[in-house]
């Protein structure tokens, strides 16, 4: 049958990708890549959503948003761990290249809850990726919010992901920054310890704080445990999930815990939520 | 002696304790300072003091074999050392001052002889050793799992 005007078409099936074209690669660690998209068409999200990202012949994997909402022009940025084939794949590809783009899904950081509250942004590892985004728009709206703090830890100090805008954001006077790694030779002069060691010393009310917590699922179990030991209540937490996301859109079932899905539902959950479901083993 | 009572009292590990008691203490108590650099105690050392800082940072440090290793590191208002509280009352690593770093020391000797003679004194210190303790074992918990590595 011939296409005419009058034929109905999939206009935007979820399950097809979009093709972008790496525009810039750049890498952060040993094995953690940044890749910059260009897109034909303006790609809006929200700060914590996803994409299913495909390496054409190889597969297709969730990778965090981590670039500025605020800055579309500037491409769209993921943060990739080289771990399996599919992110090995992902982050070598060179300038030029294509790539598939599903996407953005899922629920993302509730900014607009902390307006009027103190923020605590705790982040493990390559967990400082997907909020980068958040901190992007709470710098950017510096002034509705009260203190503003980064916690962040590291395996090593040659772990530390985004140093330079780490270094910037230091740099200004409204955000109280610590930073610490959980081992270290005698050449790194700042803190050691587990993340979780930086909450008690970090300046916020708990009665009016809304946390952010993304990391290994570990590192967010106890670091919520920290807060909730310095007063801050379990639905002013929000942690990102993550899990083998395979369709992005709530259907396959393979992100699922317990009644949510990950893809769908999250991956930023409200702890109270969430909570009950991280503490079942068999989940 | 008035101004070591008063900076005892002030100091976060002790809030909430009575009078009577940071009266006490500060009768064990001096003011120290350490330059950059410079070790507070080395492993093995007899452990007859303990710290409360009250600026600066310490870190805790194991030496192997071609390097040294921090395990972590303590700053302004928190505690170093817990060695003196059980036997043999030795230090178990070393800790180094990572800059000019003021603190108060406690003469463990003197604290322990304190503590024996009432009981109540040493429940108290007891009270805000643990939490410490605790936390401390929690973190090194989660060090060990290195939750950061390829398998997290």
């Amino acid at each position: 049958m011939a296409l005419t005007a009058e034929t109905p078409r999939i206009v935007a099936d979820p399950m097809v990708p979009r093709v972008g074209r790496i525009r810039k690669r750049v890498r952060e660690l040993s094995d953690v890549w940044t890749l910059t998209v260009e897109m034909d068409e303006p790609f809006a999200f929200a700060p914590g959503q996803f994409n299913m990202l495909t390496a054409f012949g190889v597969g297709e994997a969730a990778i965090s948003i981590s670039g500025d909402p605020a800055r579309p022009g500037e491409g769209l940025i993921h943060t990739i761990r080289d771990v399996g084939p599919v992110s090995h794949a992902l982050s070598h590809l060179e300038p030029g290249d294509y790539i598939g783009v599903r996407g953005p899904y899922g629920a993302g950081w509730p900014v607009e809850v902390a307006e009027h509250c103190d923020v605590v942004i705790l982040a493990g590892g390559l967990g400082l990726a997907p909020l980068r985004p958040l901190i992007y728009e709470v710098l950017s709206g510096r002034k509705k919010y009260g203190k503003v703090a980064l916690l962040f830890g590291a395996r090593t100090p040659t772990d530390l992901l985004f140093r330079p805008e780490l270094e910037q954001w230091r740099r200004r006077l409204d955000v109280d920054i610590h930073v610490t790694v959980d081992t270290s030779t005698e050449d790194w002069y700042g803190n050691v310890g587990v993340v979780t060691t930086l909450v008690p010393r970090a300046a916020f009310d708990p009665q009016h704080t809304i946390a952010y917590v993304c990391g290994p699922e570990i590192m967010m179990r106890f670091g919520a445990a920290a807060l909730r030991d310095k007063g801050v209540p379990d639905e002013a937490m929000y942690l990102s999930m993550e899990r083998n996301m395979k369709c992005g859109i709530g259907l396959c079932g393979h992100c699922q815990i317990g009644t949510v899905f990950v893809c769908r539902d999250g991956p930023v959950f409200r702890n109270d939520k969430l909570r009950p479901l991280m503490s079942v083993k068999e989940l | 002696m008035e101004g070591l009572e008063r900076i005892v009292k002030e100091h976060p590990f002790f809030a909430g304790m009575k009078d009577e008691y940071t009266n006490l203490i500060a009768g064990c108590a001096k003011n120290v300072r350490f330059e950059a650099g410079q070790f507070v105690f080395h492993e093995g050392e007899p452990a007859d003091q303990f710290y409360l800082l009250r600026s600066g940072r310490v870190a805790l440090q194991i030496s192997a074999p071609e390097r040294v290793l921090t395990i972590q590191t303590v700053g302004e208002s928190e505690i170093v050392g817990a060695s003196w509280l059980v036997p043999p009352y030795r230090w178990g690593m070393d800790a180094k001052a990572l800059e000019l770093t003021r603190a108060i020391s406690m003469d463990a000797a003197c604290l322990r002889g304190k503590c024996e003679d009432d009981h109540s004194l040493g429940y108290e210190l007891m009270k805000r050793f643990m939490p410490i303790l605790i936390q401390r074992l929690q973190a090194s918990r989660l060090q060990i799992l290195d939750v950061y590595g390829a398998h997290s």
